[in-house]
């Protein structure tokens, strides 16, 4: 009995604490992150904002949630009612999962695991299910168009990610998140790499379908995309789902080239700040200008998405992969 | 337990937690929530009019192109993984040797640029 | 050690009851859904023997890319289940020969099977190349230049696979005007305005 306690429930309990430890305030600032989208946009549009629910409207988001929970979920007559509500479920459940592996500070990794981007990158790869079971599960026009576009989408702007990626791992050499983290004491990789850095901040826009390529939800043509026909939890989910995914792709790009939870510079009065302040700093700065691009940019059409997807960052990346890996080589600068 | 998988529990644990979560936030709501389905509710949405057609119509053969063409980029990353970490063990005869794995591929991507197969309308 | 048996048994029922829905399911896109649940469970079976790059590849290439290809051919083709049903009969005969075969041959490769002695201890052993080296190192090591000709092999088929693709799938459609955007930018004031002086009363 007792070796029973130590030894398994003892671990699985500090497992489930840690877990506890990441979702709750993921929960938190992913319900928060819509109250400073609205705010952000509110301001870029000299509006005020969400400020009726509570001070400064900060119980906006709560008040959002419970009205969702109290709705009615709507099963539509035609739909495939178990692909139709596991597909929220997916979305929601990957993009918790990723942030087992996310090191918020030196160590505090849940899952310090040695592929831990590659794990990320598979992760981000299974995003396209939530919508395309979403799209058809639905059995209706403008769900499964969206879902079709979406889909394309997302696949094409994952293979310009997964370049920039290895652009990076080449000055890494490890696939593991805390290992990129160390390995940017010197300078942050998003000097160097500085065009890696902005192609794959506009990937991730994509990739989250967020303006301007918010095609696949484009409520001007397709009501709201794959996402039509869902009510109360379900949408909560797609919903909660979509801003978590946000925060992880702003997680992704901090880890990748800010930096993660290393000081700006090395010196005295930045050092006292506690590593995962950066890292929340980071990616707060990150997220605010996914805000800023989507008030600022109009919708981009979807042949030019593709364009800008296949003809311009593909090649563009592929041959910064080769140019690095050169200038690697040639001056004896490879890690070991 | 090994090392290595000893770090995988964890996500293992995550996924069922997290799976776990959503499934009790849609039935809570299920339950709690007054649910009063009927035909018009519960209909496929349309502008107004009956759904006049199967929504899961035939589509452009495109997206299958674009399917097929991630895969092969995708294989190239997936390639690519293990020659970023190793690069300073492999050095110059591993550097020529994804150099020209990658010149083939460039072949195909300039092939398909020239037939006109990144082209949207 | 128990906890690593208990997630083998997890996965390893998990992937054999997903393949066997797959060829059940009556709806091709649950058969394909069904076909992913069996491909991410073989990747836990991967990470349990220690190949963690290998599962996370998996993952990557047939989950997110391969499978993603399926949906779209399986939602594409709008397949219809009473008119496959229609031949089934008929090409039955056939069907239950070939599966014969491939019985009679399963059984005379499992039958000449012969496990080496050890087999049974390493099994038991999740594979490390030893040392500080991860997994995804000690194939790098090898994959660029012991096996080079066969990596190479590797990006010729890809080649022939992308080159195959577009000839079988590219339609041009006539008529369809496109954006050239190098034309748009290089447009210039003096190409489409021309500046007239035009006399009062006198008319252009």
């Amino acid at each position: 009995m007792e070796e029973f306690l130590t030894g398994y429930a003892l671990p699985v309990g500090i497992i489930l604490a840690q877990i506890l430890a990441i979702v709750v305030p993921l929960l938190v600032a992913v319900a928060y992150l819509t109250y400073a989208e609205r705010k952000v946009i509110g301001a870029i549009q000299l509006r005020q904002g969400p400020n009726v629910v509570g001070p400064f409207g900060l119980l906006q988001p709560l008040a959002d949630g419970a009205k969702l929970f109290f709705k009615e979920t709507i099963l539509p007559s035609g739909a495939n009612r178990v692909v139709f509500l596991l597909a929220p479920v997916l979305t929601f459940s990957l993009a918790m999962v990723a942030w087992a592996v996310i090191p918020v500070n030196e160590g505090w990794a849940i899952a310090d695991i040695n592929v831990g981007i590659l794990f990320l990158f598979a992760i981000s790869s299974l995003g396209v299910y939530g919508v395309i079971m979403a799209g058809w599960a639905s059995n209706s026009k403008y769900p499964f168009l969206g879902a079709l576009r979406s889909a394309a989408q997302m696949v094409s702007y994952e293979v310009s990610m997964g370049f920039v990626i290895i652009t990076v791992l080449l000055c890494v050499g490890s696939l593991n998140l805390t290992d990129i983290v160390l390995a940017q004491e010197t300078v942050w990789f998003a000097i160097p790499l500085l065009p890696m850095f902005v192609i794959f901040f506009i990937s991730t826009l994509a990739e989250t379908n967020r303006a301007p390529f918010d095609l696949p939800e484009g409520e001007s043509e397709l009501v709201a995309g794959y996402f039509v026909e869902y009510s109360a939890m379900s949408f909560a989910l797609f919903f909660l789902g979509e801003y978590a995914n946000m925060i992880l792709m702003s997680a992704m790009t901090t880890i990748l080239f800010l930096g993660g939870w290393l000081p700006p510079l090395d010196i005295a009065p930045l050092t006292w700040i506690p590593g995962p302040i950066w890292f929340a700093l980071k990616v707060a700065l990150v997220l605010f200008c996914f805000l800023w691009v989507r008030a600022t940019f109009p919708r981009y059409r979807y042949d030019q998405l593709m364009r800008l997807g296949w003809k311009v960052f593909l090649p563009f990346t592929l041959i910064w992969v080769v140019l690095t890996a050169g200038v690697l080589v040639a001056f004896d600068w490879v890690p070991k | 337990m090994n090392e290595l998988l000893a770090e995988y529990l964890p996500i293992l644990i995550f996924i069922g937690l997290a799976l776990g979560l959503a499934v009790v936030m849609v039935v809570a709501s299920y339950l709690v929530a007054r649910q009063r389905p009927d035909t018009e509710k519960v209909s496929s949405y349309e502008c107004g009019f009956e759904a006049f057609d199967d929504a899961r119509s035939k589509f452009d053969v495109r997206f299958y192109l674009v399917a097929i063409l991630f895969i092969i980029f995708d294989l190239e990353v997936a390639f690519l993984f293990p020659w970023a970490v190793s690069l300073g063990e492999i050095g110059m005869f591993g550097f020529w040797s994804m150099m020209i794995f990658l010149g083939l591929l460039t072949i195909g991507f300039v092939y398909e640029w020239k037939k006109g197969a990144l082209e949207w309308e | 050690m128990v906890v690593q048996a208990l997630a083998f048994y997890l996965f390893a029922a998990v992937v054999v009851a997903s393949a066997m829905m797959v060829i059940a399911a009556r709806n091709p896109v649950h058969s394909v859904l069904f076909l992913i649940l069996a491909f991410f469970n073989s990747a836990g079976l991967f990470v349990l023997m220690g190949a963690e790059f290998l599962a996370m590849i998996l993952v990557v290439v047939y989950v997110g890319a391969v499978a993603v290809l399926f949906l779209f051919v399986v939602m594409m083709l709008d397949v219809d289940v009473t008119q496959i049903k229609h031949g089934f009969l008929q090409y039955l005969p056939v069907g239950v020969l070939i599966g014969l075969i491939l019985l009679i041959e399963l059984a005379m490769v499992a039958g000449a099977w012969v496990a080496v002695p050890e087999a049974q201890s390493v099994a038991q052993i999740p594979f490390s190349p030893g040392g500080d080296v991860t997994n995804t190192q000690a194939l790098g090591a090898v994959l660029y230049d012991r096996y080079v000709y066969l990596f190479q092999a590797a990006g010729l088929i890809l080649l022939v696979a992308m080159i195959g693709a577009i000839v079988l799938t590219l339609r041009t459609r006539e008529g369809v005007r496109k954006q050239s955007i190098s034309d748009q930018i290089s447009r210039r004031t003096e190409d489409s305005v021309e500046v007239k002086d035009v006399p009062s009363g006198g008319g252009v």
